[in-house]
């Protein structure tokens, strides 16, 4: 496999997290945003190295905290900023919003705000490769808490049963709403949960994208090899609350302050910086860069019309 | 014309539509080799005819089952998967309500879901309350779902062929009792449409909307009711959603009465809907107060007398209908 250019998992990163940043700054500025925003601001290595390790055929189904993996797939932002605004323009035309964006430009066919609600459907287009003998992976996102339902575990099962093509992707931060891992359950590492349903694993630092991208790539190749499906646990952390409207009583100060040191772009920048790949003024251009896209995607999507109210009518049936 | 059952009526249209169309295969718990294997089923002999590859046991995994329709179907194929017992789609709601009825409009009518989930139903067998539960009013409550429920084999297997072919999700409830009442069938190819009412029998003094097994008991007691002179029309609704508000209306506007039958329990059942589809669009024409003949809110009991008490019959819609006769002008 060849590796993906850094600076360009740099860039996605950083895109990701100002992004994400504007979000929250928006979401404190009154009738700009219309609801919570759940953002995911120290994880974008997740979805930047997963990402690096798919091609476009590929399909991703992605969960409440989606708007890393929608980017990192190839959605444009302006129009993921026009669909969180509530825009025609938006991918969606207004109607998902910040929670359920389906981007199928880029086959990221469905998220879904009920945890674990995406894990059977990822099932289901994985199956599709395999009754059409395609070659194309399915990459399912959910999170350490969505291991707790029993859509996880059925659809584990089945999954391994039939040997598909799906990479499920728990990407754990440690909290689960407001519950810590040890309160939420007794496992240490959720991989080991793939050994119940005769599944392989695997553990990844899940704030170092290199990592993130191998085992992805690594577990692509088997599942198009016919030795799918594979549970990938990427060990990260939430920096912010479970939304915007979570004043985070229970996220020990000293916990965050400790993951920050541990952030994963500034361990990638460090590390382009040492390998003279990166100069400080090239990381300032790169910054700009984003800043500036995120800036033109809020000024398009505050410019977009509404839609009409009877639009509220249309799309139900094909 | 052939004589075949309700199970085996759908059988045909599974048959015919996987012949058909390669995109089309069927999943579910011992839809192939399964622990119900009778000839008058509707998935009787397909794992002989198609093969592992299109007919896909299951391990019993509802949820699970649901969500492969769902995935498959937005990668365009065309699923049809089976919950064994209409109760048990309660362990699947969340991929039927949640994302096969919405994910369609949150796409902003970018993505389809052409899926069809077949589900057994109907007091009747003895199996008591968590395998016969009528709870086609649950599913028509979810904006997104085409709610399918035939009565005759013939329209059971023109209807399975229009939810095959059709974009959307279709909700397809068989009753159990059915499977094995035998009925005319066209041998040549056809296909009946969702969302369009069926006059079985015209009449002139009362409009009978009803659907599924019910159907049974009204023509009977329409019967009868045509010998003390009361001419009976009788409506099978065959789809809920979409709802053929205009055959219903016609009807009601010819008749001026309305008696609403179903198996289901009474509060919250879709007579309910009908009776206020009436009441708010055809109000002037009723002669008399609309009646609901409905099993009583209890669960399905097991005991034999108990479980015919639940279920309305024959007697029950004779007495509305004498009585609906004798009302008064409004």
């Amino acid at each position: 496999m060849e590796n993906p250019n850094q600076v360009v998992l740099l860039e996605t990163m950083l895109l990701i997290r100002r992004f994400e940043e504007k979000l929250e700054a928006l979401s404190k500025e009154p009738g700009k945003l219309h609801g919570m925003m759940i953002v995911c601001t120290g994880q974008e290595a997740v979805a930047a190295g997963v990402s690096a390790a798919l091609e476009p055929q590929d399909v991703i189904i992605s969960n409440h905290r989606s708007h890393g993996h929608l980017i990192a797939k190839g959605a444009e932002i302006n129009l993921l900023m026009a669909e969180i605004y509530g825009k025609r323009t938006g991918y969606n035309k207004g109607k998902s919003g910040t929670l359920h964006i389906a981007v199928p430009e880029v086959n990221a066919l469905c998220t879904t705000t009920v945890v674990g609600g995406g894990i059977p459907i990822a099932v289901g287009t994985a199956f599709a490769a395999q009754y059409e003998n395609k070659d194309f992976v399915t990459v399912c996102y959910f999170g350490n808490g969505a291991a707790d339902e029993g859509s996880f575990h059925e659809a584990l099962n089945l999954a391994a049963l039939w040997n598909l093509p799906v990479i499920f992707v728990c990407e754990n931060n440690v909290y689960s709403g407001a519950q810590r891992q040890e309160e939420h359950t007794r496992v240490k590492d959720l991989a080991d949960r793939a050994a119940a349903y005769g599944m392989a694993s695997q553990i990844v630092d899940g704030n170092d994208v290199q990592r993130v991208y191998e085992a992805t790539a690594e577990a692509r190749e088997k599942c198009l090899a016919g030795d799918g499906p594979i549970l990938l646990e990427f060990k990260t952390y939430r920096w912010g609350g479970h939304s915007t409207t979570d004043h985070q009583v229970y996220q020990p100060k000293e916990e965050i302050e400790q993951w920050k040191q541990r952030c994963p772009i500034e361990k990638l920048k460090k590390e382009l910086l040492g390998a003279g790949v990166l100069t400080e003024a090239t990381w300032q251009q790169l910054n700009e860069g984003v800043m500036k896209q995120v800036e033109q995607s809020v000024q398009f999507a505050e410019e977009s019309p509404w839609p009409d109210v009877t639009e509220a009518l249309e799309d139900i049936f094909a | 014309m052939q004589q075949i059952t309700m199970g085996e009526a759908v059988n045909q249209a599974l048959r015919e539509e996987m012949r058909r169309d390669e995109q089309v295969f069927v999943a579910g718990e011992g839809i192939g080799v399964g622990i119900h294997s009778n000839p008058k089923f509707p998935t009787f002999g397909l794992l002989e005819e198609f093969g592992t590859r299109r007919v896909k046991d299951t391990p019993v995994s509802e949820a699970a089952i649901a969500g492969l329709a769902v995935g498959a179907s937005v990668m365009g194929l065309r699923p049809v998967v089976e919950i064994m017992f209409n109760p048990f789609f309660t362990i699947a709601a969340d991929q039927i309500v949640n994302h096969a009825a919405k994910l369609r409009y949150l796409s902003g009518g970018k993505s389809k879901f052409p899926l069809v989930v077949r589900m057994k139903s109907g007091s009747g067998i003895g199996a008591g309350c968590q395998h016969s539960h009528n709870l086609e009013a649950w599913l028509a409550h979810c904006p997104g779902l085409k709610v399918v429920m035939p009565g005759t084999p013939a329209d059971a297997k023109g209807l399975l062929k229009s939810a095959i072919r059709d974009d959307n999700p279709v909700i397809f409830i068989e009753d159990m009792i059915l499977y094995f009442v035998p009925g005319p069938v066209p041998e040549e190819d056809y296909s009946i449409p969702i969302g369009v009412a069926d006059v079985k029998k015209p009449g002139g003094d009362v409009t009978l909307v009803t659907w599924s097994k019910m159907l049974g008991a009204a023509f009977k007691a329409a019967a009868k009711l045509e010998q003390e002179g009361i001419s009976v029309e009788i409506v099978d609704l065959r789809t809920l959603v979409p709802l053929d508000e205009e055959t219903i209306l016609k009807s009601v506007t010819k008749t001026g009465r309305l008696v609403v039958l179903h198996e289901a329990t009474r509060t919250g059942g879709f007579g309910g809907e009908i009776a206020a589809v009436v009441a708010e669009k055809a109000f002037a024409q009723l002669k008399a107060p609309i009646k609901r003949i409905a099993a009583p809110d209890i669960p399905v009991p097991y005991s034999k007398p108990l479980e015919e008490f639940y279920l309305p019959n024959e007697k029950m819609i004779i007495e509305s209908i004498r009585a609906i006769m004798q009302s008064k002008e409004q």
